[in-house]
């Protein structure tokens, strides 16, 4: 895998000198390397991982199931993309299993993301049937820890009694 | 009441505790520490490693070992050596595993060392070879390597502290706390000395498997003519993050692997079985494994050497272990007060140089087992540091 987009994925705030350093290559070839993946698409935008709990507490989060009914030619993609229009939509899947679509929505409320659902997700033509589960604490996302209390270094000096 | 200075072993008395527990204790106190003094892997064991382990467990198998350990093991000990450093043991008779490298150190000094026969230990380096010559009954002679050799041992510095008396050579590298490494060129130097003056090698390579660039690392049985003369030192540790499974081996010739046995069925019995199943596995599985660890290390080593250089703090490039050595003499400190300084000002945890020998002092140890963002927040601590000392 490449490292630059490993180390990117982990810290996308290391310098291009850090990161130069790192991968022991020169800070110009690695600020052309990043503009190549971000022209190719490969980075797509950079930002932070916030726990927003701690800075708001009318924030809710749900992560819904959606089947829906294919359409011809352009199969889950028209519908997929109508949904990841919508603001509240965080992020939208395609997965196998039991239904079709995943949808991670935001809301300042549990009540505004089930109006949301009820109101914006289940009217639309080709969504068969819906499933609502509200995220109820997150520990661990985009590969953060969020409570900074869960990451201790449990290493002992061993010298220490 | 008892006296019991009376009733205490003399020797014991008169080892030095390691200075380094002062700074241990103060910064155990402290919060918001943060630390680069560890001298353990950050990883934790690979979960297939630590399965095994886990299985050995359910299914029951708690009783003792082997003495010299599971032949399996002893086994995969042996094609594992094979595999990455071409040398070949026999697993019935040359391999004893013990409970971490350290007891094959203690085994190996008490089996070879008379009383009054001379040890000879390059400095700086990890605590216990002294102390473990001494209880021995021999002297331990140090040789004080040197920065601008880049920490390496050079025959001219072996050849000026061998006596009649000489007995053994410990060499300790990949080293903790320089990061130095001996590559092949420079161990045939060594060779020849040993050779010259029929000295026997204990050849400490636990680090062996966090050696960056180029070439891997060379053991110094690998090297013509030493398999006979020397016994090397390895194991689970710092290779597969298994610092705490207590597992570690020695290998050489029979005959003092054979009298090494011997002390461990008196002493320790045999190693921990749960470790040697979880052991079995790393070294039949685990070479992904330390490439990824390695790699992981080595990103932080070159940003690391970069902080500390661009501080001013002159750090020569470490081509093992995972520890950077950089001079503090700029500051004008010594070793022992810039790390309180720094610790008491910026709550950065350090070891002092000295602790692994006098020739270290103008020096601190840097472990980089620590998280990218671990590493960057104390260079930036450290840098306020020197910035508002050098005002």
């Amino acid at each position: 895998m490449d490292r630059l987009l490993t180390l990117l994925d982990e810290n996308a705030r290391l310098s291009t000198a850090q990161l130069a350093v790192m991968l022991d290559k020169s800070e110009s070839e690695v600020a052309e390397e990043i503009a190549a993946y971000e022209k190719a698409g490969v980075i797509r935008g950079y930002k932070a991982l916030i726990n927003w709990e701690k800075v708001d507490e009318n924030k809710a989060s749900a992560l819904i199931e959606l089947r829906v009914s294919p359409k011809r030619d352009r199969g889950f993609d028209e519908i997929a993309n109508r949904i990841m229009q919508f603001d509240e939509v965080e992020s939208v899947y395609l997965m196998s299993g039991g239904y079709d679509l995943a949808v991670k929505v935001h809301g300042r409320s549990m009540q505004e993301i089930a109006m949301f659902v009820m109101r914006r997700l289940s009217t639309l033509d080709s969504v068969l049937s819906t499933a609502t589960h509200f995220i109820l604490t997150r520990y661990k996302d985009g590969g953060v820890i969020l409570n900074p209390d869960d990451e201790k270094d449990e290493r002992r000096s061993v010298l220490c009694d | 009441m008892i006296d019991y200075q009376l009733m205490l072993n003399d020797e014991v008395k008169q080892i030095k505790p390691s200075g380094i527990r002062r700074f241990f204790d103060i910064a155990s106190e402290m919060d918001h520490v943060i630390s680069l003094s560890i001298g353990e892997p950050d990883f934790s064991t690979p979960w297939h490693v630590r399965q095994e382990g886990i299985k050995s467990l359910e299914d029951g198998k708690t009783w003792y070992s082997p003495n010299r350990g599971f032949i399996e093991l002893r086994e995969e000990i042996c094609h594992w050596l094979k595999r990455r450093y071409h040398t070949e043991y026999e697993p019935r008779t040359d391999v004893v595993v013990t409970v971490g490298g350290s007891e094959a150190i203690d085994l190996c000094l008490r089996c070879l060392i008379n009383p009054g026969e001379e040890v000879l230990i390059p400095e700086p380096s990890f605590v216990c070879y002294v102390p473990l010559t001494e209880m021995a009954g021999g002297v331990p002679v140090t040789i004080q390597t040197k920065a601008e050799n880049q920490f390496r041992l050079t025959a001219k510095e072996l050849r000026e502290k061998i006596t009649p008396k000489t007995k053994l050579l410990i060499l300790p590298f990949p080293n903790n706390p320089t990061g130095a490494v001996m590559r092949r060129e420079h161990l045939n130097e060594i060779a020849e000395v040993v050779l010259e003056n029929n000295l026997m090698v204990l050849s400490d390579e636990i680090y062996s498997e966090l050696t960056y660039g180029d070439t891997r690392h060379v053991s110094f049985s690998a090297i013509e003519g030493m398999k006979e003369r020397t016994v090397v030192v390895n194991g689970f540790s710092k290779s597969f993050a298994m610092t705490g499974w207590r597992l570690g081996y020695a290998v050489g010739p029979k005959e003092i692997i054979g009298q090494m046995t011997k002390l461990h069925q008196f002493g320790i019995m045999s190693a921990p079985t749960m470790a040697q199943y979880a052991a079995i596995e790393a070294m039949k599985n685990g070479d992904s494994d330390i490439d990824y660890m390695r790699e992981q290390y080595d990103m932080r080593r070159r940003l690391i050497v970069d902080g500390f250089n661009s501080l001013g703090l002159t750090c020569f490039e470490p081509e093992g272990a995972f520890y950077v050595f950089p001079s503090i003499k700029s500051t004008g400190l010594t070793s022992e007060e810039f790390c309180e300084k720094l610790l008491m000002a910026e709550h950065v945890a350090l070891v002092p140089g000295n602790a692994f020998g006098d020739c270290g002092e103008g020096y601190v140890r840097v472990s980089y087992s620590y998280s990218i963002k671990h590493i960057t927040e104390a260079l930036s601590r450290i840098a306020h540091f020197i910035k508002s000392t050098t005002v």
